[in-house]
């Protein structure tokens, strides 16, 4: 969607750590990206390289973790897996469905010097 | 530079501020070269990397933003709708009219988001009420940060509405919360009945869905209660009003969800009610 912004606001939370942290470059940046999430991992990627460019993360690897979408459907009383947030519950097909995972974007960790 | 969080030159623009957003920090062109790696350190033995565990939402600061807007919006009894939609749903038109409708009930104040003029602030100015644009340049929705600026330029009064006009677009305005109470998804009959599952995210993260333009469903092939069981199908709490911004017609309704939900916002402001 906005995957630029994205970048962004992952370059200004290593900027902001780096003070906290005490590093001056990142060489790996790890992200967590749930299916449910609305990110698309590939721009993400190519937005990641423009975006970092002349930071203290230039020319840094990332690193993307996917995360299932899961969620609790009230019918059957349990958790399900779901690829889609319109999609039905895969056993009883109700849309009676809470989403409880997958909608992360997350900085998980970071390799730096 | 900006004096309230030191931000510097960008391309959004916020009317009554004469400097710009922007996201990047510093970027002063500087490269620190701290050697290749363990190969060049200087203590024998330790490489120079390590790893640092973070575990920070990618959105956090925008978050942050959200929240003390949040804050700012609960300490005077305002009441934010953000308010989101495809470009051409009619959310100007909803708008003007909404603010003649209720502009003996409350006071208001409008936050218009678009990418470039101030033709919608001068529309929503010509009602008589407040308005502050900001044109987001290339950026395709408004953040926490750009809302937050706004406010202290366009100052809205105590216990008023607030409405904050998105940038038209149903894609990433869904994930960027401004502090506002509620997101309200405006979605016009002219459009396709399948929006809310082609844009799951947005009317997923919205409260309230404004069906507007009705008076054109007789000339059109609009399955209305298609279109609600594919938004509810996305978001089971999801409320739906059916309206039509140039007739008037359902308009009460939508007031009354306004009325309802302002009275939430007044809680804690005995003094504010009215």
């Amino acid at each position: 969607m906005h995957e630029i912004s994205l970048c962004e606001g992952v370059l200004q939370v290593l900027q902001e750590n780096a003070v906290s942290q005490g590093y001056s470059k990142v060489k790996t940046v790890w992200l967590e990206i749930g299916a449910l999430s609305g990110v698309e991992p590939e721009a993400m990627r190519f937005g990641f390289d423009v975006v970092m460019k002349n930071s203290l993360a230039d020319g840094a690897r990332l690193e993307i973790i996917h995360l299932p979408g899961e969620a609790w459907c009230m019918q059957c009383s349990k958790s399900v897996q779901v690829s889609a947030r319109f999609e039905a519950c895969p056993e009883c097909s109700s849309y009676q469905l809470q989403v409880t995972g997958g909608d992360e974007m997350r900085i998980k960790q970071l390799e730096v010097d | 530079m900006c004096t309230v969080c030191g931000c510097g030159e960008g391309e959004t623009q916020i009317e009554g501020h004469d400097h710009h957003h922007h996201d990047h920090g510093e970027q002063h062109g500087h490269t620190h070269d701290y050697g290749q790696g363990p190969a060049h350190a200087h203590a024998p033995g330790m490489t120079q990397s390590r790893m640092v565990r973070i575990e920070q939402d990618i959105l956090s600061k925008n978050n942050q933003y959200a929240a003390a807007n949040r804050r700012y919006f609960q300490q005077h009894g305002i009441l934010g709708l953000n308010l989101v939609s495809s470009p051409g749903s009619g959310k100007t038109t909803l708008l003007t009219r909404t603010i003649d409708d209720l502009q003996s009930d409350y006071a208001m104040a409008v936050i218009e988001g678009d990418q470039q003029t101030a033709n919608d602030a001068e529309r929503i100015r010509a009602t008589g009420v407040k308005a502050l644009q900001i044109n987001t340049g290339k950026g395709c929705h408004l953040d926490g940060h750009m809302v937050g600026h706004a406010l202290v330029t366009l100052k809205p009064e105590d216990g008023s509405l607030l409405f904050i006009e998105n940038v038209g677009n149903l894609v990433c305005p869904a994930a960027f919360d401004l502090g506002e109470a509620h997101k309200v998804a405006i979605l016009s009959v002219t459009e396709g009945e399948d929006k809310p599952l082609k844009y799951p995210d947005m009317f997923h993260a919205a409260d309230l869905m404004l069906l507007n333009k009705i008076d054109l469903l007789p000339y059109l092939d609009f399955d209305v209660a298609r279109c609600i069981a594919y938004a509810q199908q996305v978001n089971p709490r999801i409320k739906v009003l059916q309206l039509s911004a140039t007739t008037g017609e359902g308009m009460q309704a939508w007031y009354q969800w306004i009325a309802a939900t302002r009275q939430m916002a007044l809680v804690g402001h005995p003094a504010l009610a009215v």
